[in-house]
């Protein structure tokens, strides 16, 4: 490195009477000789002062074998698990004797009733929401939570029994239990007949159909149908078979939909919850479903 | 002889390229491999097609500076920063379309968000920013030290080395090769290459600082070179790992929380020395040349560079509050940022006072313009960056798209703009004509950054408290209000203004692509000058109820 000053160094500033340059140049650069300004000065001091009092306040530093515990004795983790106590106190107050009492007592007691429909709500956001969405309506295969329309039931004990053991869940010998035949793949009836019942299920919901069809179908639902949908389509929630009567589809009224349902049956499934929650949240969540609407 | 020797290594690293495709097991080690071959024999070929026999016998490069500065590769530095800002800018539009309309992956998995978003991250800043650091840093270096670079052949190396690295890098991500690191998700060869180039990077700079002609090192030269130490120490740290075999896939050294905070220590520092400290020294070169004043502080420089420098380094645990980090470390990383404050204000206050007696300028040059409103970003995002690392406004903040909003204000405030303004600065100097084709089409690209950067950010600042409001919201009974899937729809028409917003910004990018490849054509848009204003009027410039004026009956 051989550094030659070739250049004068000029120690007036921009301005007359202004702070001065440094007297050094590259590329035409100059640098004036401003102090520090004062405001920037002073809020650095500040940030400094606050951060050695926030060291002492709390831990900040490592030590051997450990660190500064700081002055307040703060650690987030006594924190939060000091919140979670002061929330399941807070949470249980209301709730106390919910999971003692009769199932079908809990809406007779409007105080427990109403908290347990909150902490149901909650947890309903969390655990089943993914399948009944968030406003609880349902989907293609995934029943609509507001309606009157049960298929397994809709009191308390039936919606409770659905949430401990799931609906066809494997590994839980008391989940629902039903299947329906797959008519078509199983070559229970022809093509013909199927669309036939789809008429005459289309009749029972109300719905533009071929009468001669839905005539001839009629008779095939009576030998293949009835007993588990009922004569009119009634439905038995024993089985968990829907009602077929009052125009609220799981997979679909229309042609297409139905002759699917026939043809292949349909057998949804839902989780047993007494694996994943604990009594008191499958009551809550019982507490929130009985009360969106329909309950029994 | 060198170059021979050159030649003889490209060649060993085609020789390893095939290995690595004789023995790939995946396609995309077997791709990467590919691509290193074909970069072998372009080096190959070029490093011995250069040559010229010397008059005294053998071989010898030519100069082809002339004795001049060393220009050729800042050109290609241009080029390339205005080539990866555009893919960068582009990538974020595709992936915030993708976060609003979440089906536009068509299900395939290399358009899947997941690796579209690290192309978009490192192409913005390691591929855009980083060829403008690149660029800028060999140009401000030579004419600061009044020195050619120390090895102009090095120079290339790394200037081609690093876009070796950008391929290799955004490839992998496509064909699913990444450690899962954020800002380092290439696997272990590419960081194994980068640090090959860096090194480089950092003894040419190095080196024509220590051949310098001018007697101090101006404060530009100290930014840039604490950005490529750090990085350098940074990059390493941060990816020692162990390859499973001779493939595409390591295991980090570090577990656990102690990878975590590893992990932010670097992170936090990419910002800190690549983001700002590198970009600093862009704006310490080219806010004083395009304003023609000088810097306004020898002494803030000083006081600012040692203080930034020194407490960026510890405020990396702020990524990490609320989490298995021990408190200790969570507070002193706090206390850190906020001290952080000031020092990285220093850099806002020479700029910004650099242009005492030339704000006039703002009006007339939209370069000058560009680089203000850039500080002022800066300004504002490290302001909001110390606020941000309270750990009671972290547990609003973390996790939220008000971080994104953040980054953005930095990204495409301070980071875009002073780079833009600086290829505006370099573009007739590289391309040799005497000025830019179009400056009204710069002052256009100002207003549409400005509007993209303001629906960007205030978009985003807007959902991410409302998203952080909403996590947190509990009721009376004393439980969560929202489900996430609530929160993640609620975001959705915020999600539409950011994207309109990046849309707009690559909009103005473009016209910058458009201005500068006219400029490299030598040719001068037809346009009425910015600085001829508007006459002044005195019959349109009335009080709005005159004086004396009866007013008119309700």
């Amino acid at each position: 490195m051989s550094p030659e000053p070739t250049k004068t160094p000029t120690h007036s500033g921009s301005d007359a009477g202004g702070p001065g340059t440094t007297g050094h140049e590259w590329d035409g650069i100059q640098e004036l000789n401003n102090p520090l300004p004062r405001w920037w000065l002073w809020i650095f001091y500040a940030c400094i002062a606050f951060a050695l009092v926030w060291m002492v306040l709390y831990p900040a530093w490592p030590t051997p074998g450990g660190n500064t515990k700081g002055t307040l004795g703060y650690s987030s983790r006594a924190d939060v698990e000091q919140q979670m106590k002061d929330l399941e106190v807070a949470r249980a107050a209301p709730l106390k004797g919910l999971e003692q009492m009769a199932l079908a007592d809990i809406p007779k007691n409007p105080a427990i009733m109403a908290a347990a429909v909150e902490g149901g709500r909650s947890a309903f956001k969390v655990h089943c929401i993914q399948c009944h969405g968030t406003g609880a309506a349902g989907g293609k295969g995934y029943p609509n939570l507001n309606d009157d329309d049960w298929i397994w039931g809709g009191s308390m004990e039936e919606i409770h029994a659905t949430l401990v053991n799931g609906i066809r869940y494997h590994g839980n010998d008391n989940t629902r239990q039903s299947m329906m035949p797959a008519f078509g793949r199983d070559g229970l009836l022809t093509p013909a007949q199927i669309a036939d019942v789809v008429e005459h299920v289309r009749a029972i919901s109300r719905q533009e159909h071929n009468q001669a069809m839905a005539a001839r179908g009629a008779q095939t639902f009576a030998e293949q149908c009835s007993s588990c949908h009922g004569l009119a389509g009634e439905g038995n929630k024993t089985f968990g078979a829907p009602r077929l009567s009052d125009g609220i589809w799981l997979y679909g009224g229309d042609r297409a939909s139905l002759t699917a349902t026939i043809t292949n049956a349909r057998a949804g499934v839902m989780p047993a919850w007494n694996e994943r929650l604990s009594e008191a949240t499958i009551r809550k969540l019982t507490a929130y479903v009985h009360s969106l609407g329909g309950g029994e | 002889m060198t170059s021979f020797l050159q030649a003889g290594a490209y060649l060993l690293f085609g020789i390893l390229s095939l290995f690595m495709i004789a023995t790939a097991t995946s396609a995309g080690f077997a791709i990467h491999g590919v691509i290193i071959l074909i970069a072998c024999i372009l080096a190959v070929v070029t490093t011995v097609g250069r040559l010229q026999p010397s008059p005294n016998g053998g071989w010898i490069v030519p100069d082809t500076a002339n004795g001049g500065y060393h220009d050729g590769v800042i050109k290609a530095g241009v080029i390339a920063t205005v080539f990866w800002g555009v893919v960068g800018l582009l990538v974020g539009v595709v992936i915030a379309a993708q976060l609003t309309f979440p089906t536009l992956g068509w299900g395939i998995e290399y358009l899947s968000f997941g690796r579209l978003r690290p192309v978009h991250t490192s192409a913005v800043i390691f591929a855009f920013g980083g060829n403008a650091l690149l660029a800028t840093s060999f140009w401000v270096v030579q004419r600061t030290c009044r020195a050619q670079l120390w090895a102009p052949g090095l120079a290339w190396f790394v200037f081609w080395g690093y876009q070796l690295f950008i391929v290799l890098a955004a490839s992998g991500y496509v064909l699913g090769i990444t450690q899962s690191k954020e800002y380092a998700e290439p696997e272990w060869y590419v960081d194994l290459w980068l640090t090959i180039v860096w090194v480089a990077y950092l003894a040419v700079y190095v080196g024509t600082i220590v051949k310098r002609r001018e007697p101090h090192i101006y404060v530009a030269n100290w930014f840039y070179l604490a950005f490529i130490i750090t990085i350098a120490m940074l990059h390493v740290v941060n990816n020692l790992a162990v390859p499973v075999g001779f493939g595409p896939k390591s295991y980090g050294v570090w577990a656990g929380v102690q990878d975590a905070l590893t992990q932010w220590w670097y992170g936090h520092n990419a910002v800190g020395f690549f983001l700002t400290a590198g970009f600093l020294g862009m704006m310490y070169y080219f806010v004083p040349k395009q304003a023609g004043k000088p810097v306004y502080s020898y002494r803030l420089s000083i006081v600012h560079f040692w203080s930034l420098i020194f407490l960026y380094i510890w405020a990396g645990p702020h990524h990490l509050h609320y989490t298995a980090l021990p408190d200790w470390a969570q507070f002193l990383g706090m206390t850190f940022s906020i001290m952080l404050w000031m020092p990285s204000w220093g850099g806002m206050i020479n700029g910004l006072m650099t242009l005492e007696g030339a704000w006039d300028k703002i009006r007339t040059d939209p370069i000058i313009r560009m680089q203000v409103a850039a500080l002022a970003f800066y300004g504002m995002s490290t302001f909001e960056g110390p606020m941000m690392s309270i750990r009671s406004v972290n547990g609003l903040s973390h996790y939220t798209d008000w971080t994104i909003g953040h980054v953005h204000s930095g990204a495409l405030g301070w980071v875009g703009m002073i780079s833009f303004s600086s290829m505006y600065f370099l573009a007739p100097r590289v391309f040799g004509v005497a000025r830019l084709y179009s400056l009204r089409m710069i002052n256009w690209h100002f207003w549409m950054a400005m509007g993209g950067i303001t629906l960007y950010t205030a978009s985003m600042w807007v959902a991410g408290i409302m998203q952080g409001l909403m996590w947190r919201e509990f009721n009376a009974e004393g439980y969560l209000v929202y489900s996430f899937a609530e929160v993640t729809a609620a975001m959705h028409p915020y999600y539409l203004i950011r994207l309109a917003g990046g849309v707009i910004y690559l909009g103005g990018a473009l016209m910058m692509v458009w201005n500068i490849w006219m400029t490299a054509k030598g040719r001068v848009r037809d346009e009425a000058p910015l600085d001829a204003g508007t006459p002044h009027n005195p019959h349109t410039d009335r009080p709005l109820v005159p004086v004396g004026a009866a007013q008119p009956a309700e």
